[in-house]
């Protein structure tokens, strides 16, 4: 009925037809929209208002001034950020630990899920998953905490290393014992819980391509390569593209509870800048152009990684 | 058919490899579990591995609940956990049911503007400044309001909506049933298994939680048990806990203190999740996905 009166020709006509659609989807929505009010309320406050307030980068914010008041500087927070010494360090150890990360934290918890998968028997494998799941409960807190105290000078994890001919010293003083230290706690917190995602894929793949694949001779290791991988390619896939997206976001809450001045060297990254100049420092301007330049070169990143795969095997977010 | 060699070796190998997980996985946590336990003194001087607690004594769990500050820190996570949660489901239904309903104008650009969250935010220090304007900061508020919606919760919630017949609500409108009936009596009581799990996720935030509540809180008083024990375990210092017992001992009592304090803080947490596991696999990844 709309449709023909918008064809109807007359360009007002037209225009009333789309008021009177807005109008109608008021009228017959309008409780949805209430019920709408506290969310777009708390995205609005909380999301976007912070949007707004990241300006403050292009200004030099004081908590006098406030946010409008304060004098513009357009670009001198980044180019002084860009020009210092901490820009290439802080950038230098995100992109290497996000780099371990991927190489070896993203790809854990796949091996995991297809290894469970091979399991036959049911109550191993549902303990095997309920005992690997309990790190990803335990705070961040108390995982820094068991971290500094299994690798002080003697800790635990140092007494395994001396064993093997390692140094007994306190490790997390070491700035090349770092970014092992991150990457294998991080993968001892999540590899059971991130492997829940490839295991509700891993469901959903035939057995009859398993069936066919036994007919054709195919071992479990060609089973493994033929039918389970790439059945959970496209999840892979997915999960690569959202972590290309944060690849400037490394925990950075394991990384302010770990680091000391000693290690600044190494484990610094954007994210533990912004909160030490910002909020330790009080250096609001600075440090919101840092996280600023922080947010947009991820976005970047994760377009770019979606744009990638889109072409290359048809996966794709958007 | 019996098992080729071969098979066998694989299914071998699998085994043992899973164990040496199972093993690697747990045995931080009973390291911790049986020095919180031990007589202060053995622990002190022990080196390397335990496989059982040195000696038997709750004197850390005494001097820990015996503490005014630990059991106020308690206080305030429940508060934080029960308030926080309730809060957390009631709006992200709201939100997850008005965005499964079909024909409503404007779903697509609140859907729009929702996900565009999850990729690009203000940053750290704008956020700080907004929880400052509104009034939140130094409030345990400022760590339930700011957080009310997990954008990827809100996104599983309403593919699990979405796949709630619509029959059901059809005759259910027919009665005359309004939104607040239908969501409440028909699509949450369907949707009970996936209520559980974001109910989960949500309480695992808010309990481990501390960042937040480390830059908005400023008053001890308010303080929420993952700070205090964040003065216990990274800042080492036990002395506010300890100050009771008599100066040679408190070095001691400290030690063992720290993994009692860990005990206390995890071991809520972990008691529940295994009665949601069986629905983590279930319908709550995969609706993530194809959301």
């Amino acid at each position: 009925m709309e449709k023909v009166a918008a064809a109807g020709g007359m360009p007002d006509t037209r225009a009333v037809a789309v008021r009177r659609r807005f109008v109608k989807d008021f009228l017959t929505n309008k409780y949805l929209y209430i019920m709408m009010i506290p969310v777009i309320a708390y995205y609005a406050v909380f999301h976007y208002a912070p949007m707004y307030g990241a300006i403050i980068a292009f200004k030099d914010y004081t908590p006098i001034k406030g946010v409008l008041d304060s004098k513009w500087v357009g670009l001198e927070h980044f180019s002084s950020f860009f020009g210092s010494y901490y820009f290439w360090r802080i950038l230098k150890n995100t992109l290497i630990i996000s780099l371990y990360s991927l190489l070896f934290e993203f790809p854990a918890p796949i091996i995991l899920a297809i290894i469970i998968n091979e399991v036959r028997n049911k109550v191993f494998k549902k303990t095997v998953q309920l005992i690997t799941y309990m790190p990803y409960f335990i705070s961040m807190i108390v995982i820094a905490g068991m971290i500094k105290d299994f690798t002080k000078s003697d800790g635990i994890i140092t007494m395994l290393l001396t064993y093997f001919g390692g140094e007994n010293t306190a490790m997390l003083q070491h700035p090349q014992l770092f970014r092992p230290i991150y990457i294998v706690s991080e993968i001892w917190q999540k590899i059971g819980w991130e492997s829940i995602i490839y295991l509700a894929a891993l469901m959903g793949i035939d057995q009859e391509q398993y069936e066919a694949a036994r007919m054709d001779g195919a071992g479990r290791f060609k089973q493994i390569w033929y039918v389970t991988l790439p059945g959970i390619l496209p999840t892979i896939t997915i999960l690569f593209i959202l972590r290309m997206g944060n690849m400037l976001n490394v925990g950075f809450e394991k990384i302010i509870l770990l680091y000391n001045p000693m290690i600044y060297e190494t484990a610094d990254v954007i994210s533990s800048f912004v909160y030490r100049k910002g909020l330790l420092e009080f250096g609001w301007s600075y440090s919101a152009a840092v996280g600023l330049f922080n947010s947009v070169v991820n976005l970047m990143l994760l377009i770019a990684a979606n744009w990638i795969s889109r072409r290359v095997n048809s996966h794709s977010l958007w | 058919m019996s098992k080729s060699l071969s098979e066998t070796w694989f299914d071998g190998a699998i085994y043992i490899v899973l164990t040496l997980l199972m093993v690697v996985t747990l045995y931080p946590l009973l390291h911790v579990a049986f020095a919180s336990v031990s007589n202060a003194n053995e622990l002190i001087a022990h080196r390397g591995v335990m496989w059982k607690p040195l000696g038997l004594s709750f004197e850390a769990y005494k001097t820990v609940f015996a503490n005014g500050e630990m059991l106020r820190g308690y206080r305030n996570t429940l508060f934080i956990v029960v308030v926080g949660v309730s809060l957390n489901l009631a709006v992200t239904a709201l939100g997850a049911y008005v965005l499964s309903r079909k024909n409503v104008m404007w779903n697509k650009a609140f859907l729009a503007v929702i996900v565009f969250t999850m990729f690009f935010g203000g940053g750290l220090i704008p956020l700080y400044l907004v929880v400052k304007g509104v009034g939140l900061y130094n409030s345990l508020w400022s760590t339930i309001i700011p957080f009310v919606v997990n954008t990827f919760n809100l996104i599983v919630m309403r593919t699990a909506f979405q796949s709630v017949p619509d029959s059901l609500e059809e005759s259910a409108k027919i009665d005359g049933a309004n939104h607040f009936v239908i969501l409440f009596r028909i699509i949450i009581p369907l949707s009970l298994p996936v209520m559980a799990v974001m109910g989960m996720f949500y309480a695992v935030e808010k309990w481990n939680g501390w960042f937040y509540a480390s830059i908005f809180l400023q008053d001890r008083d308010l303080y929420p048990l993952q700070i205090m024990l964040r003065e216990i375990l990274i800042l080492n210092s036990t002395d506010f806990i300890t100050s009771s017992a008599a100066v040679g001992e408190q070095v001691q009592i400290g030690e063992t203190v720290k993994y009692a304090t860990i005990m206390v803080a995890t071991l809520p947490i972990l008691a529940v999740y295994p009665f949601v596991q069986k629905y983590f696999v279930k319908g709550v990844m995969i609706g993530a996905l194809k959301g």
